[in-house]
C-alpha cells in the first residue's frame, strides 16, 4: 500500500521517469524487438479467434503497449490484443460486425478506467492462487482450442510443417539464443511453402492486414440505448477479464523482478489503452502472461521494452506486410501451440494430489466454467466463489463448546470458544443441550467471536429456547465477543485483539 | 543549521555517502573533519542499487515451466551477484569505519540499505544535519571531467546541505563563499554564519558580476551577518561570469573550501545551457559546500 502511494505521486517524477525508461534502455530496445517479432503471428492469431481482419488484432497490438508503456503501472509487462479477451467478443462480431466490436473496446476501456479511479485493483487479493491458476490453465486450452480449426480439414501437409515448426521452435534455441525462435520458424516454413509452391492456407487468406499507419476514427454506431444494451455486457466481460489477467502478470512479473507495481494505475492505464485502441479500429486487449514472460527472460525491464515492442511490431507489419500475408497458418499454429503449451501450469496437475483437495477443485471448477462457456470471467466468479465458502467451512472448525455443571445441578455454564459466524451457526445452536433441567444457564462468550447477524440470531434462539424451558439466561462478555460484528474491525487500535482469535 | 538536535539531545549524524569509487576514502575524510567540528556522530552509507537486467536469451520460446524457471534462474542470479556486493559493501564499510575511528571519530554507524541513493537519501535526510558525498561515483571513472550521474539529483532533490568531496583531503583553511543574491546565497550566509563548522575559518565573500547598487548592500548585509557570527570576512567582486571566474579566484586566494546555494535554474534550462552551479563543483578543485 505504502509503496503504491508514493509511486502514484513520484508519477512524473524525473527521477522515476528516468528509471522506468532509460535505466536499462539497451536490454529493453533488444527484448522489444524480440516480443514484437513473437506478438505479430499472436496478435494475427487472436484476430481469427475473433473473427476480424488480421489487421485489427495488429493495430490493437501496437496501440495497446504503446499506451500501456506510458501510462500503465508495471514497468516491464507487455500488453496487446489477446486471447482472454478475443475469446469474448466472437459473438459480437459474428451478430454485430467490426463497429460494434470497436464501440464495445472504447466502453470496455472507460469501465477499467472508472474501476481504476475507483481503486478496485485491491480487489484482486480475493482470487486466490487456485483461481488464479485455473485462469491461467483455462486459457492455454482456450488457446488451444482455437488453433483446432486449423488442424482439422486442412492440406495434409500442414501436418509435417506444424512438426517442424515445433521442432524449430523447442529445439532451435539449444543451438543458439541470439536469435527469436519464433522468426526462424516463421522464415523457414514460409520459405519452404514458397519454395515447393505448396498449397497451405496463408495468413492472406485470413483477411486484410495493414497498409497503412492506423488512423483515428470513431466507430461507426448508432449512439442510442440500443447500442449500449448490445455492447454493455461485452464490454463488462472484456474489461472485467482484461484487468484479471492483467493485473495477475502484474504479480507475475513482480515476481519475477523483484520489484512491486502499481495495481490501481495499471487498471487505469489499461483503460486508457482500450480507450484510445478502439479509436483507431483496435480489438480490446491486455496485459499477456506468456510475452511478459519471454520480455523478462530477454532482459526487458523498463517501459521502453513494451513501447519498443509496440513500435517495432507496427513498423514490421505496416512495410512487411506483403510478406507477413505470405506466412503459411501451419506455421502460426505451430507458435500458439507453444504458446499454450508454455503457458499451462504443468506442476498444478502434480499438485493436485499433494495440496488439500478443496484448492484442487476451485482450480478445476475455474477450468471447467471458462471451457464451457468461453468466459474467463465467469471462471474466475465461480473460483472465488468456492474458495470462499471452502475457507468459511474451513473456519466455522475453529469453534467448541464446553460445559460445567454445578454441584447442586441447577445451574450450567456453557463456555462457547471461536468462531461463531453463518457458517458454524447452526452448530452452534447444536451445542446446547435444551433437554437438560436447569433453573440458570450462564453462556460465557468472553472467548468466543460472534462475525455477523447469522451468529446474533442462532444466540437469540438458544437464549430463548433455554427460557422457554424454565431457566434464567445469564450472558457473560458478550460485548467483547460482539466487537467484531461491525463491518471495519479496528485491529491496529488494539493491540490485545488478535491473542483471543488464536486460542481455540 | 547543524546546531538542530533531536528531542533526546543527540545530534543529528553526518550522512557520508561511499561507495567502492576512489571517493571512499576522501568522503570518509571529509566527514570526520566535518564531524568533528559540529560534534556530531557520523553515519556511513553505502547503498547497493538494482540489479540490472543482463540476459543473453533472446530465443524468444517459452517452454513448458518457463515462468517457474526464470524465476528460479533470476533468483539464482540475483542471489549470487547480491551475496558478492554485499561482501564487498562490507568491507568498503568497515575500512572507512576504522579509518574514522583512526582518525578519532567516535561515533561511526554502519548502514548498507537496498535502493537508488537519491531515494535512500530522502528517507535518511530527516533525520541527518549534513550529506557527504564524493564528486563522482563508481560508475564515473575518476579521471573524466564529468560529474557523477547521481550528484546532480541529488543537489536538486534533498534538503540538507551536501558537502561535495574533492579527490583528496586537506583541512580547510580558508574558504570562499559565493554569492550571487538569491535566496540560496543568502540561506547560506545565514547557516555559515551560526555553524561551529566555520569557527577561526577565514572567509571570503565573492561575489562574480556587475555590483549594482542592491547588490552592493546586500553583499554589505551578507558581509555585516557573517562578521557577527564571529567569522573574518573579506569580500571580493569581480565583474566577470562566475562559471570560469570562480574557480579561478579559489585558486589565487588559496581557498580550500567552496561555499555556494544550489542549483537556479529550472532543470530544463539546465539542460540547454548548462548551470552555473554545475560548472562551479566541475571545475573547483577543492570541496564544495552547497546549500539549499
Amino acid at each position: 500500500m505504502a509503496h503504491q502511494e508514493v509511486a502514484a505521486r513520484d508519477w512524473f517524477a524525473p527521477h522515476a521517469l528516468g528509471r522506468e525508461w532509460l535505466s536499462n534502455a539497451r536490454y529493453d530496445l533488444i527484448a522489444g524487438l524480440v516480443v514484437a517479432l513473437a506478438l505479430i503471428p499472436e496478435a494475427i492469431a487472436f484476430s481469427i479467434i475473433a473473427g476480424v481482419d488480421p489487421k485489427v488484432g495488429l493495430y490493437a497490438s501496437f496501440s495497446i503497449a504503446v499506451f500501456c508503456a506510458i501510462t500503465g503501472g508495471r514497468p516491464g509487462m507487455i500488453s496487446a490484443a489477446t486471447a482472454a479477451t478475443a475469446v469474448l467478443m466472437v459473438d459480437l462480431v459474428r451478430d454485430h460486425g467490426l463497429q460494434y466490436l470497436l464501440a464495445a473496446t472504447v466502453l470496455a476501456g472507460l469501465l477499467q478506467i472508472l474501476a481504476g479511479v475507483l481503486r478496485l485493483g485491491h480487489v484482486m487479493r480475493f482470487v486466490s492462487r487456485s483461481v488464479m491458476t485455473g485462469f491461467v490453465n483455462a486459457l492455454a486450452i482456450l488457446i488451444f482450442m482455437a488453433q483446432v480449426p486449423e488442424m482439422v480439414g486442412v492440406p495434409l501437409l500442414t501436418y509435417p510443417l506444424i512438426a517442424l515448426g515445433l521442432a524449430i521452435l523447442y529445439l532451435f534455441p539449444m543451438l543458439t539464443k541470439a536469435v527469436p525462435a519464433p522468426l526462424v520458424c516463421l522464415t523457414v516454413i514460409t520459405a519452404i511453402a514458397l519454395y515447393f509452391e505448396l498449397d497451405l492456407r496463408t495468413v492472406g487468406d485470413m483477411g486484410a492486414l495493414p497498409d497503412t499507419l492506423p488512423i483515428f476514427l470513431i466507430p461507426d454506431v448508432p449512439l442510442t440505448l440500443e447500442t449500449l444494451e448490445i455492447i454493455l455486457p461485452y464490454s463488462v466481460g472484456v474489461a472485467v477479464v482484461g484487468l484479471l489477467e492483467s493485473l495477475m502478470t502484474a504479480s507475475i512479473v513482480d515476481e519475477l523482478t523483484d520489484t512491486p507495481s502499481d495495481r490501481n494505475r495499471e487498471c487505469v492505464g489499461q483503460g486508457i489503452a482500450n480507450t484510445a485502441t478502439g479509436f483507431i479500429g483496435g480489438m480490446a486487449g491486455c496485459a499477456m502472461i506468456g510475452q511478459s514472460i519471454i520480455n523478462v527472460q530477454s532482459g526487458g525491464r523498463g517501459r521502453l521494452s513494451t513501447f519498443s515492442a509496440g513500435i517495432f511490431l507496427l513498423i514490421l507489419v505496416v512495410f512487411l506486410g506483403e510478406y507477413v500475408s505470405l506466412i503459411p497458418m501451419a506455421a502460426l499454429v505451430a507458435i500458439m501451440v507453444m504458446v499454450s503449451i508454455g503457458t499451462f501450469s504443468w506442476s498444478s496437475i502434480r499438485k493436485l494430489r499433494e495440496q488439500p483437495a478443496s484448492s484442487g477443485v476451485v482450480m478445476v471448477a475455474t477450468v471447467l466454467a471458462v471451457i464451457f462457456t468461453h468466459n474467463l470471467a465467469i471462471g474466475v466468479g465461480l473460483g472465488v466463489l468456492l474458495s470462499g465458502i471452502f475457507f468459511a467451512a474451513k473456519i466455522a472448525q475453529i469453534f467448541r463448546v464446553t460445559s460445567t455443571l454445578s454441584a447442586d445441578a441447577r445451574t450450567r455454564i456453557y463456555t462457547v470458544e471461536g468462531q461463531v459466524f453463518f457458517a458454524s451457526a447452526d452448530a452452534f445452536v447444536a451445542a446446547f443441550d435444551f433437554r437438560e433441567v436447569l433453573e440458570r444457564v450462564e453462556i460465557d462468550l468472553t472467548r468466543a467471536h460472534i462475525w455477523d447477524v447469522s451468529s446474533v440470531a442462532a444466540l437469540d434462539t438458544v437464549v430463548m429456547k433455554f427460557r422457554r424451558e424454565g431457566a434464567e439466561v445469564v450472558l457473560i462478555g458478550l460485548n467483547k465477543a460482539s466487537e467484531t460484528i461491525v463491518d471495519k474491525l479496528g485491529v491496529h487500535d488494539k493491540p490485545g485483539v488478535l491473542d483471543p482469535l488464536s486460542a481455540h | 543549521m547543524v546546531a538542530e538536535t533531536k528531542t533526546d539531545g543527540a545530534a543529528h549524524p553526518l550522512l557520508a555517502c561511499i561507495d567502492g569509487s576512489g571517493y571512499a576514502d576522501s568522503v570518509a575524510d571529509h566527514a570526520g573533519w566535518a564531524a568533528g567540528r559540529l560534534g556530531a556522530p557520523i553515519t556511513l552509507l553505502q547503498v547497493l542499487i538494482p540489479r540490472e537486467a543482463a540476459s543473453d536469451d533472446r530465443s524468444g520460446r517459452i517452454i513448458a515451466g518457463a515462468r517457474r524457471q526464470l524465476l528460479q534462474q533470476l533468483a539464482d542470479l540475483d542471489h549470487e551477484r547480491a551475496k558478492l556486493l554485499q561482501a564487498q559493501a562490507r568491507l568498503d564499510l568497515d575500512e572507512a569505519a576504522e579509518r574514522l575511528t583512526t582518525a578519532g571519530v567516535e561515533q561511526v554507524t554502519k548502514l548498507l540499505r537496498h535502493g537508488e541513493l537519491i531515494e535512500t537519501l530522502h528517507a535518511l535526510e530527516p533525520e541527518a544535519a549534513m550529506i557527504v558525498i564524493g564528486k563522482r561515483g563508481a560508475e564515473t571513472g575518476v579521471e573524466s571531467g564529468s560529474l557523477g550521474s547521481n550528484l546532480e539529483r541529488i543537489l536538486r532533490g534533498v534538503h540538507r546541505p551536501v558537502l561535495i568531496a574533492a579527490r583528496a583531503f586537506t583541512p580547510p583553511s580558508r574558504a570562499l563563499l559565493a554569492f550571487d543574491g538569491r535566496s540560496s546565497a543568502m540561506q547560506a550566509v545565514d547557516a555559515v554564519s551560526r555553524s561551529p563548522l566555520f569557527v577561526d575559518l577565514p572567509l571570503t565573500l565573492a561575489h562574480c558580476g556587475k555590483p549594482d547598487a542592491a547588490m552592493t548592500r546586500r553583499l554589505d548585509d551578507a558581509a555585516g551577518q557573517l562578521s557577527a557570527g564571529g567569522l573574518s570576512v573579506e569580500t571580493r567582486v569581480e565583474e566577470a561570469e562566475p562559471q570560469t571566474a570562480l574557480p579561478a579566484m579559489v585558486g589565487r586566494i588559496g581557498a580550500d573550501l567552496v561555499i555556494m546555494g544550489a542549483y537556479g535554474h529550472s532543470r530544463l534550462r539546465t539542460m540547454v545551457i548548462g548551470s552555473t552551479t554545475a560548472q562551479v563543483i566541475r571545475d573547483c578543485k577543492v570541496p564544495i559546500l552547497v546549500y539549499r
